[in-house]
């Protein structure tokens, strides 16, 4: 940067002068087949100055694009250039400069048109220039924020320059962040407290870095000569750091609430079985275990189609795991009613089971499952906050799921019914309510849930016979912190938990978190005995 | 009542004489006899010992008080982890790495000096009375705040089922000082024999052997007595038991105290005839395993618990041989058949055939009902 | 009426470890006790007073309030508002069940609670008056005057047959007599009986009043009972409960002929 602004008083500001001057092979407007020839032949200062013209010139980014990712060949017979086109398109050779197809070429006639790093640097920036005329906003963005990574005096004049033309508002805010950058570091001092005080507002890294390096000093001296300015910096990193702090904040609450939102999924079934019917199901765990099985089942079976292989096994999992679910209900637990303690041991049983069939059938290695694109990446809402799309969508999931299950049970026949056998089972026996298929149906509903939970967990997780084992623990914490037979007090207890879980990490770590958790939960049953929402009445106490 | 006293006294009998022939059969007969029992197969029924010790010390709880612990085997694993923090000591310089102070593992950590709770662990006295002071007084400390806030049932067993988690995430952490991941191992003496010698594996057989008789006794003496009786009443009827003026709470913090500490000496024996003690031990399932032994021999007897952590172990020890991937699935059909068509367990099951077989003989023989009455 | 050596000495009734103060010949003051669940309210700003000795009958409707109210006495509900004294001095709120029981107020419950694994001889032996911490009853043995207890309260309930049975096996009327049973070892200043002959056969009813009155005088007596016969055989005083607080208080024939009374059970 300083080295930039002592050429500004050799030149009058139009870059084409300045790499004529350090480049007396090039006139200041050579032709495309001139560049061309210097890029196949000319020594690596030339292909610099070349880059830097054809940068410049409409239509070559086709070519930089080829001299980047290596596809520039150059025919050995004539010396011609030839475009190795990507895979895919439908010609697999055209001529750099007529851009025509060639036909008859065989990758052995050709030979690679060499290229360094600092040629490669100088490429993303001709490119990005290149872009920045591209007729896509979305193009247009990337390449601003590619040039902002690369910012110097040329790409500064032709950011500046763009900003006339640029029609879309957020490239629009981009370039001019830039240009702003650029004057807080090159303007006049009026121009750099004005850049400061507008820019504070911004969160950029490459701000909060070019700020902290105007602070600094570099041995004796600080970096920024001029104390107004250091100050105006300091007291902007100040601030910004602020914001840093909150968007940290935000961000681990942001975690929190995904890994309550797991809590949350994979307890509410749970949550059914054990509020509802007062039965601890052990194999819970296995049966989100199904779930995330189903998931990599589907994918196996729809290779090419992994979005909707994963959204077809929200339900199949729901089928399956419900269905696995009344299976052990009809065929143990309704032996064991009254006895929770023998239910517990029988499920547990049953989660053993489980695991072991799925090593036997695929392989006790985790299995890895994909996430359809849209679930991958992140949502960069800027430079300090950037949420992962996968957590951000369990966690609508979650919310969804339970929105739903609340519903069934207010609003369907089902959920009255379950409602009044989990309040007064002989009552309701004696009015008619076949509490045997009751029973059955929120089993199934609980498990099916479980699956879904499976689905989910199959998207941040290793799918392995484990995986169940791993959740089971929390699950059970986050229905007896919610207290049973509550929905409402699992989703606050979940969110609460994960909540508290994420705040803790960078504190404690991750284990020593977990254990606190838990050895909070011991301590919160001290004060309430039948966690946050406990049940009430008669029936309960005895 | 008759055949399960006689019962009682065969399984005793049993154990002694087990404990105390085949020690024998090792040290005295000639190499090649069918009876000179190897080193590993000694170690192998000592480690059954401690197991029945184990699953003893559950039954306590479980059997008399019905608190179903989830989590017996962290008790269990506290003794042993103490145990080995004796035999690492133990190794004094002979270690890997040489120092006379530290362990290997803090050495390889490039700790500086011993951890406080390090200390004394040299000493047999101090380590052995820690064996039982540790694990009793986390259930001291745990069945307070359960007892008190009155956490019972499904809850309690769910709550120490977390305690247990929590312990073993703890003890996985290098940091605890306890070995991390792989625990403590590479033992060599204890008392100053070496801990692979014929003659120190023999007698920590008979040791077990005579700790789970005496430990039998005690129990026995235990549920004869009225506060097995107020204990048996708790597991009833938790509530009513309060109006008669018992402390409830003090009657379970005693028995649950009690029961830790023998789950404790049990780990302590476990760990130098097995040679390693590691956080896996208290590992959930490690702990639902324990419940499951005392299920197949019949809780509320002691001796069931005994017969069945025996039974079930030595079909472990044959399958894990055999096919290891069975062992899981017969493990989970073990615990479906048990709770659904075996409440009793196996020792219910015997009473009932007996029970059956005498009345039939009864009716059979016209002179025996005559006699009877 | 109670021991008047003792009441004009000190006006102190002695007890194991505890020290009764009922000078005003008052042992249980219940004042403006409302107790509600999930806003509705079981007990309503009821006030009551037993005096030492006396045999009190409470009767009501189903849902007056009669077991919700032993409940607070025993200290298994806290009331939201109101204060319970056990004689002068000792405020029972403050107290837990066990405490409870061992400043000498003892329950059968409506529902005959016994414990079924234990034999009737045991039952008996643990609702023995003694020392009850872990550490004495865990080395207890049994005194001979202990077991001479035992066996005449077996002879009074007339289970001596079957002392070594299990109770779980007792027919509902054998459970009632053993939980009375278990009362009597207990030998509370208070005893607070919750529906007791319900399971009896009409001898039995006869057996369980004379045996109540009996207990008068010596004991403090809150009897509930459902059954109006049973009641006017036993009864001096009654207390109407009704929709959580006392509708009126008088002898038996009062309350019989009390209009409000007579509303209540009879409806409109
Ligand atoms: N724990 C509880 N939770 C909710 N309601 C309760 C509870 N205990 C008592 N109630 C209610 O309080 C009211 C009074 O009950 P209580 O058992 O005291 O009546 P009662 O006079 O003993 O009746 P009965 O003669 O039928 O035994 C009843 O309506 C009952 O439903
Ligand atoms: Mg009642």
């Amino acid at each position: 940067m300083n080295c930039s602004s002592h050429i500004k008083f050799f030149c009058c500001g139009l870059w084409l002068c300045l790499s004529l001057g350090f480049s007396p092979l090039l006139r200041a407007e050579a032709t495309r087949p001139e560049l061309l020839e210097l890029l196949r032949s000319g020594t690596m200062p030339d292909k610099e100055a070349a880059i830097e013209q054809l940068a410049n010139l409409p239509d070559s980014l086709e070519l930089l694009q080829a001299l980047q990712e290596g596809r520039l060949m150059e025919l050995k017979a004539d010396g011609k250039l030839v475009i190795v086109n990507r895979p895919g398109e439908p010609a697999l050779f055209s001529d750099a400069l007529s851009k025509t197809v060639l036909d008859n070429l065989d990758k052995s006639q050709l030979s690679k048109i060499n290229v360094n790093n600092r040629i490669r640097t100088l490429l993303k920036k001709a490119i990005a220039l290149q872009q920045l005329n591209d007729a896509d906003a979305g193009s247009r963005l990337l390449a601003v924020e590619a040039l902002g990574k690369l910012m110097d005096q040329s790409s500064a004049a032709r950011l500046a320059e763009r900003l006339q033309t640029e029609s879309d508002d957020a490239v629009a805010a981009a370039i001019r962040r830039l240009v702003l950058l650029d004057q807080m570091q090159n303007g006049n001092k009026e121009q750099r407290i004005q850049a400061i005080a507008s820019l504070k507002t911004v969160n950029s890294q490459e701000l909060v870095n070019q700020l902290q390096a105007m602070t600094e000093t570099d041995g004796e001296h600080f970096k920024e000569a001029d104390s107004d300015i250091r100050n105006l910096a300091a007291a902007a990193l100040i601030e910004i750091k602020g914001r840093i702090q909150a968007y940290a904040a935000m961000e681990t609450l942001f975690f929190g609430l995904s890994l309550g939102a797991v809590l949350v999924l994979s307890a509410i079934g749970l949550a059914i079985t054990f509020g509802v019917m007062g039965v601890i199901n052990m194999a819970h765990g296995e049966l989100m275990m199904l779930g995330a099985y189903t998931v990599y089942v589907l994918q196996q079976w729809l290779p090419d189609y992994l979005g909707l292989a994963t959204m077809l096994s929200i339900p199949v999992a729901f089928i399956v795991a419900g269905l696995a679910g009344i299976a052990i209900e009809r065929g143990i637990i309704r032996h064991l009613y009254g006895r929770p303690l023998e239910t517990l041991l029988a499920t547990f049983g049953v989660s053993l089971f489980l695991q072991q069939t799925v090593r036997s059938i695929f392989s006790p290695l985790n299995r890895s499952v994909s996430s359809p694109d849209w679930m991958s990446g992140s949502w960069q809402i800027n430079d300090f906050l950037s949420l992962t799309w996968n957590r951000f969508y369990i966690l609508i999931f979650s919310l969804l799921v339970f929105g739903l299950l609340v519903q069934i049970l207010k609003r369907t026949r089902l959920g009255l019914e379950v409602r009044a056998v989990s309040q007064n089972r002989a009552m309701a026996r004696a009015m008619g309510i076949p509490s045997g298929q009751v029973d059955a149906l929120t089993f199934g509903l609980g498990s099916g849930i479980a699956g879904i939970a499976g689905v989910a967990l199959s998207q941040i997780t290793n799918v392995g016979p484990n995986l169940g084992q791993s959740y089971i623990v929390d699950s059970f914490m986050v229905v007896v912190f919610g207290g049973v037979g509550n929905l409402y007090g699992t989703l606050l207890a979940g969110f609460s938990l994960g909540i508290a879980n994420k705040f803790l990490e960078p504190y404690a770590g991750a284990v020593l978190a977990k254990i606190l958790v838990l050895v909070f939960i011991i301590l919160f049953i001290q004060k309430r005995p039948r966690g946050l929402f406990p049940q009430k009445g008669r029936a309960v106490e005895n | 009542m008759k055949n399960l006293d006689k019962s009682f006294g065969l399984v005793i009998a049993v154990i002694l004489l087990v404990s105390l022939l085949m020690p024998l059969g090792n040290l005295l007969l000639p190499e090649g006899s069918a009876f000179k029992f190897s080193a590993y197969s000694i170690s192998l029924v000592g480690k059954y010992w401690c197991f029945a010790l184990l699953a003893l010390s559950l039954d306590l709880v479980w059997g008399y008080a019905g608190i179903l612990v989830l989590g017996h085997s962290a008790f269990f694993a506290l003794g042993g982890y103490v145990m080995g923090m004796y035999l690492m000591r133990q190794i004094g310089d002979r270690g890997v790495y040489g120092d006379p102070l530290l362990p290997d593992f803090m050495v390889f950590l490039n700790w500086k000096e011993l951890p406080w709770y390090w200390q004394g662990f040299q000493h047999f006295g101090f380590a052995g009375l820690m064996v039982l002071l540790v694990p009793g007084f986390l259930a001291l400390l745990f069945g307070w705040l359960a007892f008190r806030s009155r956490v019972t049932g499904v809850y309690l067993s769910i709550i120490t089922q977390a305690l247990t988690y929590a312990l073993m995430l703890a003890f996985f952490r290098n940091e605890m000082g306890f070995g991390g991941n792989n625990g403590l191992t590479d033992f060599k003496d204890i008392l100053g024999f070496s801990i692979q010698s014929d003659a120190v594996r023999s007698l920590l057989l008979l040791t077990s052997g005579l700790l789970l008789i005496i430990a039998l006794l005690l129990g026995q003496a235990l549920a004869g007595s009225k506060m097995g009786k107020v204990i048996t009443a708790i597991r009833d009827q938790e509530s009513r038991v309060r109006f008669l003026g018992y402390r409830v709470e003090y009657f379970k913090l005693w028995i649950f105290v009690f029961s830790a500490m023998l789950a404790g000496l049990a780990g302590a024996l476990y760990v130098p005839q097995v040679g390693i003690i590691n956080p896996s031990e208290f590992s959930p399932i490690n702990a639902l395993e324990v419940v499951i032994w005392v299920a197949v021999g019949g809780r509320g007897t002691l001796y069931g618990a005994v017969i069945g952590a025996i039974l079930v172990n030595y079909a472990k020890t044959l399958l894990t041989g055999l096919m290891p991937e069975i062992w899981l699935f017969s493990l989970g059909a073990i615990f479906v058949i048990v709770t659904m068509y075996l409440p009793r367990g196996l020792v219910g099951l015997f009473d009932h055939w007996i029970r059956r077989w005498t009345a039939q003989r009864q009716l059979l023989t016209p002179g025996a009902q005559e006699a009877g009455l | 009426m109670i021991n008047q050596g003792v009441v004009m000495e000190a006006g102190m009734v002695q007890g194991m470890d505890t020290v009764i103060d009922s000078r005003h010949g008052t042992i249980l003051y219940l004042e403006d006790v409302s107790v509600s669940f999930d806003g509705f309210k079981a007990l309503n700003n009821l006030s009551l007073y037993i005096d030492a000795g006396e045999l009190r009958c409470l009767i009501g409707p189903n849902g007056a309030g009669k077991t919700t109210l032993m409940d607070v006495i025993t200290g298994k509900t806290r009331p939201d508002t109101g204060s319970v004294f056990f004689g002068q001095t000792i405020d029972l709120l403050q107290l837990d069940e066990p405490a409870i029981a061992e400043t000498g107020i003892c329950r059968k419950f409506q529902k005959p609670s016994v414990f079924d694994a234990l034999s009737v001889f045991e039952n008996l032996q643990l609702a023995l008056k003694t020392n009850k911490s872990t550490w004495a009853t865990l080395f207890s043995r049994l005194q001979d005057e202990q077991l001479a207890r035992i066996y005449e309260v077996l002879a009074t309930i007339g289970l001596t047959h079957l002392l070594d049975k299990p109770a779980g096996i007792l027919s509902h009327g054998q459970k009632q007599w053993l939980e009375i049973g278990m009362l009597l070892m207990q030998d509370p200043k208070v005893m607070l009986v919750d529906e007791p002959i319900a399971g009896m056969t009409h001898q039995e009813v006869e057996r369980t009043a004379e045996l109540l009155l009996s207990l008068q005088g010596k004991h403090s007596l809150v009897v509930v009972e459902h059954d109006m016969a049973f009641v006017r055989s036993i009864a001096k005083r009654v207390t109407v409960l009704h929709e959580g607080s006392v509708l009126t208080e008088g002898s038996m024939d009062d309350v019989q002929n009390d209009p409000r009374v007579i509303q209540v059970y009879l409806g409109e």
